[in-house]
C-alpha cells in the first residue's frame, strides 16, 4: 500500500515532466536531450533558495518557474530558431535539435558540476509523517503529489478547452496546415518550448522536495520523460499524464518488491515492450513509421 | 577512385605509425593510444550514423561492454580469445537493440541509445553487488603499452578498411539510399530493417573491440569508469567535425579535437565539460557537414571566382 502511494507521488512528477516534454517535442518539434538538466537545475535552484534564505519550496516555485520560462524562451530564440529556419530547406530539424541539445546537456551538466560538485544534494522540508487513509506517508511527498496533479490537470484543461489550447493542438498535429488558418507557428512553437521548460522546472521543484539528486542525474529524468511521452503517444497530453502515473507505479513496485537497483531496468523493459507492441503509444493513434 | 599512389601512401603511413612506439616516450605513446582509439571509434560510429543520420548516443555502452568483458575474463583465457568473446557480446547486444528500434522511425533509436549506457552500467553494478559481491575488478595481463598501441593501430586500420569496403558494396549504397529517403529505398526493394541492423551491428562490434583492447590500460575497472558518457560525446563531436559522410572525415575530426581535449583536461579539468558542450553546439551550427566538406566548398568557390 505504501509502495502504491510512493508510486503515485513519483508518477505525478513524471507526468509533470512528461507534459513539459510533450510541449517541447510534440508541439515545438524540438527533441530536447537536455530536458533532464533543466529539471535538475531547478531542483538545485530550489535547494539553494531553501538552504540560503530558508525559502519555502512552494514559494520558491514562483521564482523558479518564471525564470525557467524566460530562460527557455531565450534558449529557443538563440539556439533553436536558427535551426528551425535552416531546416525549412532540408527538413532535418529533428537531427539538428538532437545534436544541439546533446551539446547543451554537457554544457549545463558541466556548469552544475562546477557549482555543486558531484555529491548528492537534498534538503529537509516537511519531512513529517502524515496519516492518509491508514497509510503513513511523508507530508512533503503528499504535497509533491498534490502539486503535480493540480499543475498537470490545469495544464490539461487549458490545452483541451481554451482557444489557445486549440491553437497549440493544431500546431502539434499539422504544423503546415496550422499556417493556413493564420496561426503563427514559429511563435506558438517558441511559447510551447518555454512552457515546456517551465514545466521541467516545476517538476524539478517537486522532485527536490522528497528526493536526493546529483548534477549528473539529469539523463535519467530525460530518459523517463521521453519514455512517458512515447507511452502516452507523442503530443497526447492526457496520455502523458496517465502514462507518467503508470511508470511511477511500476517503478515503485519494482523497487519495493524486486530491488531498488533495478528501477531503470524496469523503465527500459516497459520501453522495450512498448517498442515491440505499440510504438505509437498506449493512447496514440495511427502508425509510426 | 583508387589509385596505386593512394594505396602506397596508405601503406607508408601505416608503416610509419607502426614504427612510432620505438621513438616515443610514455606520454607520447599514451597520447597516440588515445588518438588511435578515437579514430577507430569515430570511424566505426560514422559507418552507421553517417549515411543513415541515425545518431547513436550509445558508443560508450558498447565500448564499456568490451572493456568490462576483459575485466571479467582476464584470468585464464588468452587475450585474443577474450577479444573475440567481447566482440560477440557486443554483436548480440547491438542486434538486440537494433531489432527493437531499427524497425521504427529514427528517433526511437536515438532515444533508446541515449539511455543505454546508463542502463547497462546500472545492470552490471546491480549484478556485481548482489550476485558476485565484487564491485571493481583488476586486470593483470602481460601487455605493454606498445602492444596495446599496435592492437589499436590494427583495429583502426581494420575499421577504415571495412568502412572503405562497405562504401563500395551494395549494402553501403543501400544504406545511403535509406539515409536519403526511406520511402524510395523501400520502393526499389531494399530491406530497410535488415540493412540498418547489419551495419549497426558491424559498427557496434568494432566499437566493442576498441573498448576491449583498451581495457588493460586501466588495470582497475569498475562500471562507473568504463561507462563514462564523455566517450559517447567525444565520438559524436569528432565524427561531426570531420564529417561523418566521408571515410576519412572522422580522422580529420579526431586529430585536432583529441589534442584540444588533452590540453583542456590538463589545464581546465573542472570546466572541461562546459567548454566541450559549447564547442559541440558551435560545430553543429557552423559546420553541419564537417570540416572537409566546408573546405571543399571553399575551394570550389575560390575556383569559380
Amino acid at each position: 500500500m505504501t509502495s502504491l502511494m510512493i508510486g503515485l507521488v513519483l508518477g505525478g512528477t513524471y507526468a509533470l515532466a512528461a507534459l513539459g516534454l510533450t510541449m517541447q517535442y510534440g508541439v515545438a518539434r524540438i527533441m530536447n536531450l537536455a530536458y533532464g538538466e533543466f529539471v535538475i537545475s531547478a531542483a538545485f535552484a530550489t535547494f539553494v533558495l531553501f538552504s540560503s534564505i530558508n525559502l519555502n519550496p512552494l514559494l520558491a516555485m514562483f521564482i523558479v518557474a518564471p525564470a525557467a520560462f524566460s530562460i527557455s524562451y531565450f534558449v529557443y530564440a538563440i539556439l533553436m530558431a536558427p535551426l528551425v529556419k535552416r531546416s525549412k530547406k532540408k527538413g532535418n530539424l529533428e537531427n539538428d535539435s538532437i545534436l544541439i541539445t546533446f551539446g547543451l546537456l554537457f554544457l549545463v551538466q558541466g556548469i552544475l558540476l562546477v557549482l555543486f560538485g558531484a555529491d548528492f544534494a537534498s534538503y529537509n522540508y516537511l519531512n513529517i509523517p502524515v496519516n492518509v487513509f491508514g497509510i503513513t506517508i511523508a507530508a512533503n511527498r503528499l504535497i509533491a503529489f498534490g502539486l503535480a496533479m493540480i499543475l498537470g490537470l490545469s495544464l490539461y484543461c487549458l490545452v483541451a478547452y481554451s482557444q489557445w489550447g486549440i491553437t497549440l493542438r493544431a500546431v502539434a498535429t499539422k504544423p503546415e496546415n496550422a499556417r493556413l488558418v493564420g496561426i503563427n507557428v514559429d511563435r506558438v512553437a517558441q511559447i510551447a518550448f518555454a512552457i515546456g521548460g517551465m514545466l521541467a522546472a516545476l517538476a524539478g521543484v517537486v522532485i527536490s522536495m522528497f528526493q536526493t539528486f546529483t548534477a549528473t542525474s539529469g539523463v535519467v529524468f530525460t530518459m523517463k520523460a521521453l519514455i512517458v511521452v512515447i507511452m502516452g503517444g507523442v503530443g497526447n497530453f492526457m496520455g502523458a499524464l496517465i502514462s507518467g502515473l503508470i511508470l511511477g507505479l511500476a517503478e515503485a513496485t519494482v523497487s519495493t518488491y524486486v530491488d531498488p537497483g533495478l528501477t531503470l531496468a524496469s523503465t527500459y523493459l516497459i520501453f522495450l515492450v512498448l517498442l515491440l507492441w505499440r510504438p505509437q503509444g498506449l493512447f496514440g493513434k495511427g502508425v509510426v513509421k | 577512385m583508387i589509385t596505386g599512389a593512394k594505396v602506397s601512401v596508405a601503406i607508408i603511413a601505416f608503416g610509419l605509425l607502426a614504427l612510432l612506439p620505438f621513438f616515443l616516450e610514455a606520454y607520447g605513446l599514451g597520447l597516440m593510444i588515445g588518438m588511435l582509439s578515437y579514430v577507430a571509434l569515430a570511424t566505426a560510429w560514422s559507418m552507421f550514423s553517417g549515411p543513415t543520420h541515425y545518431i547513436s548516443l550509445a558508443t560508450v555502452a558498447f565500448y564499456g561492454v568490451g572493456a568490462y568483458t576483459v575485466a571479467v575474463l582476464n584470468e585464464g583465457i588468452s587475450f585474443p580469445v577474450i577479444l573475440l568473446i567481447a566482440v560477440l557480446i557486443g554483436l548480440v547486444l547491438s542486434l538486440a537493440v537494433g531489432v527493437a528500434t531499427l524497425r521504427l522511425a529514427g528517433v526511437y533509436f536515438v532515444i533508446f541509445s541515449f539511455g543505454l549506457a546508463e542502463l547497462v552500467r546500472q545492470l552490471i553494478t546491480w549484478y556485481e553487488v548482489n550476485v558476485t559481491g565484487t564491485l571493481g575488478r583488476y586486470i593483470f595481463l602481460p601487455l605493454e603499452p606498445q602492444d596495446i598501441y599496435w592492437l589499436l593501430l590494427g583495429a583502426a586500420t581494420l575499421t577504415l578498411i571495412i568502412g572503405w569496403l562497405v562504401r563500395r558494396s551494395r549494402i553501403g549504397l543501400a544504406l545511403r539510399v535509406i539515409g536519403d529517403d526511406e520511402v524510395i529505398a523501400a520502393h526499389i526493394g531494399i530491406n530497410l530493417t535488415r540493412t540498418k541492423l547489419l551495419l549497426f551491428a558491424l559498427s557496434a562490434s568494432l566499437i566493442t573491440l576498441v573498448g576491449a583492447i583498451q581495457a588493460p590500460r586501466w588495470v582497475y575497472i569498475e562500471p562507473s569508469i568504463v561507462f563514462n558518457p564523455t566517450v559517447s560525446f567525444l565520438t559524436v563531436i569528432m565524427a561531426l567535425l570531420g564529417g561523418p559522410h566521408r571515410l576519412f572525415g572522422p580522422l580529420f575530426g579526431v586529430v585536432p579535437l583529441f589534442l584540444l581535449f588533452e590540453w583542456l583536461s590538463a589545464n581546465f579539468p573542472n570546466h572541461y565539460s562546459i567548454i566541450l558542450g559549447a564547442l559541440f553546439i558551435a560545430i553543429v551550427f557552423v559546420l553541419p557537414n564537417g570540416v572537409l566538406e566546408f573546405l571543399d566548398r571553399f575551394r570550389l568557390r575560390r575556383a569559380k571566382t
